[in-house]
């Protein structure tokens, strides 16, 4: 499969790749892995006329850890997370959640940046977010602004992210340290999407728990932030009862598609014991 | 839509051509340079018969453009077998313990387990299923490929040892 002709661009800057993008309009398109851009390509599903590789741009590549705080840039492949021992001390459920997506070649060139920028359903690294109410970093012509990740998907492939805009950064603020944390996710096999899938966050205070997040991924049109299934597990012990009501408000609010992983009621079903492994091992692995 | 100028090293020879930028690095390692180890499978970027190793890093060329690779140094099935023709531990091994059927996915199964065993030169069985996860086998159900990656490393390994 041959995709359609286009121009290639490579820029130096962040400044530079936006002018080409204020200039270009929407015969551009930015390509920072390509994982998911060339494949629709292949499929002319996407015809940009200039492809805007931002590879060379140092200041969207590193990690920083400060403290608690997180900053990841937007070109920092999956493999490079999973490196990233900085990160795994303060907040290791993203080297959990990075291993699980695709395969080694496609980890080693996918970035976090086009994994959470593409607006697709089936990425992880969306559900994520949420869990870590994280902030995205866009640039555009009129200067930077910083969106939150529970604001940022709209539908599917449609995101806050404006035509002339690039993600730059995520930041976020790590749990607390001794948090317990999970990322479940039942797939048909190596490198497929997820089914359904539950991000899970808590922290334990004498067996009570203190603060929780759960995202959900692939069983809606937008990555889900679990907000009711948080509130029925904070202040619990994490009992029985505890647990289904949390496992029944997730399971309330998805809407899954019917695809070749099943049908509407078995991806929330799915999604409902994805969320319930998730807060057990959480609860397990925290301190 | 003008052709680009590309320059990279391959299996370490320096090449340079003019390219359109829809090429993909398999089309230009297979029919620019006449590398046709790198297979074509699925062209979606699932079964890894495509793999190379660019800078490093096992990657399926099928899902890069040529522009992307521009002044990279990438390796090749070609690249892998000793500058003498004798044959890496991997080839060795792959041969001795029936580690084919069909060979389609040869190449870029060996060229993943090449970068794989640098990156963990004593991997576990269930460590080599998960580095070699990306490159699909229709054939052999991959028992002897664990194998022959199994023995190539304990191979690779005596040889530093007596180094």
């Amino acid at each position: 499969m041959i995709p359609g002709s286009f121009d290639y661009h490579r820029p130096q800057s962040v400044s530079e790749a936006v002018g080409m993008l204020a200039e270009m309009g929407d015969d551009a398109i930015i390509v920072a892995g390509g994982h998911s851009l060339i494949p629709m390509m292949k499929l002319r599903m996407a015809l940009p006329e200039h492809l805007i590789d931002i590879q060379d741009i140092s200041d969207i590549k590193g990690i920083s850890v400060s403290g608690s705080e997180v900053a990841i840039g937007a070109m920092v492949t999956q493999a490079e997370l999973v490196a990233s021992e900085d990160v795994h001390a303060v907040c290791p459920i993203l080297r959990e959640t990075a291993l699980q997506i695709a395969d080694p070649q496609i980890r080693n060139v996918g970035t976090v940046g086009g994994n959470v920028a593409n607006g697709d359903p089936g990425n992880d690294m969306p559900a994520l977010m949420q869990a870590l109410d994280a902030t995205f970093v866009l640039a555009g012509g009129s200067g930077s602004r910083d969106v939150k990740a529970r604001d940022f998907y709209e539908a599917a492939f449609f995101t806050a992210r404006e035509e002339g805009e690039i993600l730059t950064a995520i930041k976020f603020t790590a749990p607390p340290a001794g948090h317990g944390y999970s990322y479940m996710k039942q797939k048909r096999k190596i490198g497929d999407y997820a089914t359904a899938a539950a991000a899970v966050m808590l922290t334990l205070n004498n067996g009570t728990v203190s603060s929780a997040s759960i995202g959900l991924t692939n069983v809606a049109d937008t990555p889900l932030y679990a907000e009711a299934a948080v509130a029925a597990l904070v202040g619990s012990s994490l009992d029985d009862a505890s647990i289904k009501a949390a496992v029944d408000a997730a399971k309330s609010i998805t809407d899954p598609a019917m695809d070749g992983r099943g049908p509407k009621e078995f991806r929330t079903h799915i999604a409902g014991v994805m969320v319930e492994r998730a807060i057990r091992a959480a609860a397990a692995n925290a301190a | 839509m003008s052709k680009m100028h590309v320059k990279m090293t391959v299996n370490g020879k320096e090449v340079e051509a003019l390219a359109e930028p829809r090429t993909l690095l398999i089309h230009f390692l297979r029919e620019d340079q006449r590398l046709t180890g790198p297979h074509i499978g699925c062209d979606t970027g699932h079964c890894g018969a495509c793999t190379v190793d660019m800078e490093g890093k096992s990657v399926k060329s099928c899902m890069t453009f040529v522009g992307q690779s521009n002044g990279k140094s990438v390796t090749t099935i070609e690249g892998i077998a000793h500058p003498d023709g004798t044959l890496h531990a991997l080839q060795e091994a792959f041969r001795e313990h029936h580690g084919l059927q069909c060979g389609f996915c040869t190449p870029g199964m060996i060229t993943r387990a090449h970068r794989l065993l640098q990156e963990n030169p004593s991997p576990t069985e269930e460590e080599i299923r998960y580095g070699i996860s990306g490159n699909l086998c229709r054939c052999t159900g991959y028992q002897n490929i664990v194998k022959a990656i199994t023995v190539a490393a304990d191979m690779l390994n005596a040889q530093e040892a007596a180094e």
